[in-house]
């Protein structure tokens, strides 16, 4: 008879590290210490800090509202996404047992709980975004969306980003008012960690408006990346209210808004006007590209007088953007997948993210046991692109530092 | 094989989960209405711990005369093991997942003998 180690899960601490131990065991096994790996979508919880946050908007009446009434559900974010009910009715634990999580007083909690999950998983650097506020833009109150939003990216230049160098973000754009989000760009570029900025991709406003053009230039001349971050509407949304699982609004929802800003920015001839301005697609998988692509090209050929501007096929534009990597469609498709990368030019154009702690998160395994992949490939898509796209420079995370220094001393 | 002890009987709480680690392998043995299931606490979709989330029973659809949705139900007589990571979810009875039979957890022998459980690895 046999002795064994155990443990008893009834008694065990709510710990990331715990958590995501198998994730840790993967990333010592494929040796993640000897490469880069940048993840271009984490999330954290901005909620945990709406009383840090709130105290940055600049509108002292408004400030008020919002630590009064708080921001969802009643609060002055009003109407937002509408609902959803992301952990299955608990079957998801990590984000309810997260408040539980102990972390020490001299650090921000956000940067403790993120280096946890990114050291178990063998990541080095994120770009942060955040989770209630990835729907702000439907908010029936723009001046609430700009206050908001120039709140959080203060805080979170301030608390997060100038502290820790392995924590980046690409901010946020209050694209409800086109000079709001002009003005962002011209107060935030330059600060610490700030890499890039996104749209929501969840909102109403058509990203060819002329209103938007000032704010393009300024993105390409300051050599700035932007990003389309998908997200999903519920409630306000003619067409996605029809859905009444969240699986479904989540499978098209996310999709949906980056196909629709995507197929407006070739159609008006964005590539052309401003050939210099980086942009990325964000947490929408990948299966939406091919479709897209082919579909497009169909129209192109027979309507390419509609869109004089465009030089070349739809898809050669869209072979020149990026694409982040999750939620990757994988199961039961490798060819399908196989073509996808080739379609995309994933080897430059894919970038690994894993959108932990979300619930369909995906771990760095997903791009690194992919058969089809050479390794120099595979580490393109963990790291490498991403580095390029936002001009990064490589900070390796303490763990693998100290991986490699006990290798190199064995 | 060799069995391993695991737990005097009772150690393990009703609805309680013990993980141990025999050699390289790590198992999740669980206790759900008296009895002991073990299973490898890997998950075949990306390697999460497979056995530390919850289980819950499966989710009926009720369809009624004419395929009127009715509600839907619990089936407390198919008890799900749920992957913590992303909820893949899996028969406790016999591990296999409940979307694709081809996908299915490592399942070990529980043997109980002279009030002690064992597992035989
Ligand atoms: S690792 Fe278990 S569901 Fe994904």
């Amino acid at each position: 008879m046999d002795t064994v180690n155990f443990r008893d899960l009834s008694v065990a601490e709510t710990d990331t590290k715990t958590m995501l131990a198998h994730a840790d065991q993967q990333s010592v096994q494929r040796r993640y210490e000897d490469f880069l790996i940048v993840d271009v979508d984490g999330h954290h919880y901005e909620n945990m800090s709406y009383a840090e946050i709130f105290e940055y908007i600049e509108d002292p009446v408004m400030r008020q509202q919002a630590k009064y009434q708080g921001y969802g559900g009643g609060g002055i974010a009003s109407a937002t996404s509408g609902g959803g009910y992301q952990n299955l009715g608990g079957r998801v634990t990590r984000n309810p047992r997260v408040n539980a999580e102990v972390t020490p007083k001299d650090t921000h909690r956000d940067i403790t709980l993120t280096k946890r999950w990114m050291d178990a998983m063998g990541i080095d650097i994120v770009c942060l975004f955040p989770t209630p506020m990835l729907t702000l833009s439907l908010t029936p109150r723009p001046e609430v969306e700009v206050a908001l939003a120039r709140a959080y990216n203060s805080w979170l230049c301030d608390k997060v980003l100038s502290a820790e160098s392995r924590i980046c973000s690409t901010l946020y754009l209050p694209l409800n008012d086109p000079e709001a989000t002009y003005k962002m760009v011209k107060d935030f570029a330059g600060r610490k960690g700030v890499v890039g900025f996104t749209v929501v991709s969840p909102h109403y406003k058509a990203v060819y408006d002329n209103a938007y053009m000032k704010t393009y230039a300024l993105l390409e001349e300051a050599n700035l990346p932007l990003v389309f971050h998908g997200a999903y509407a519920w409630g306000g949304d003619q067409s996605l209210q029809l859905c009444n699982k969240f699986m479904a609004v989540h499978a098209l929802g996310f999709a949906w808004f980056n196909i629709l800003h995507m197929t407006n920015w070739l159609c008006n001839g964005l590539p052309e006007r401003f050939p210099k301005l980086r942009v990325a697609w964000v947490e929408s998988g990948l299966a939406w590209v091919p479709f897209l692509m082919q579909r497009l090209d169909n129209e192109w050929m027979m309507r390419s007088s509609e869109v004089p501007l465009l030089k070349r096929k739809p898809s050669d534009y869209m072979r020149e953007m990026f694409y982040s990597s999750q939620p990757m469609e994988m199961v039961n498709n490798r060819e399908a997948l196989e073509l996808t990368f080739k379609m995309i030019n994933a080897e430059t154009q894919l970038m690994y993210s894993s959108d932990y702690p979300h619930w369909d998160m995906d771990l760095p395994s997903t791009i690194y046991d992919l058969p089809f992949l050479s390794e120099p490939a595979k580490r393109n898509i963990l790291g490498g692109n991403a580095r390029r796209f936002f001009n990064l420079e490589p900070v390796v995370s303490e763990l693998k530092a100290k991986r490699l220094a006990a290798r190199a001393s064995s | 094989m060799a069995d391993v002890l695991v737990c005097k009987d009772g150690e393990i709480a009703e609805g309680g989960v013990r993980v141990i680690q025999a050699g390289e392998v790590e198992i999740g043995v669980i206790r759900h209405d008296g009895k002991y299931y073990a299973y490898r606490n890997h998950c075949p979709h990306q390697g999460g711990p497979v056995c530390e989330g919850i289980r819950m029973p499966g989710v009926l659809d009720i369809i009624g005369e004419g395929g009127i949705f009715l509600q839907q139900d619990f089936d407390q007589k198919d008890i799900h093991i749920v992957c913590p990571w992303h909820s893949y979810e899996f028969h406790l009875e016999d591990g296999v997942n409940v979307c694709d039979k081809r996908i299915r957890l490592q399942k070990f022998k529980v043997v109980e003998k002279d009030g002690a459980v064992y597992i035989n690895v």
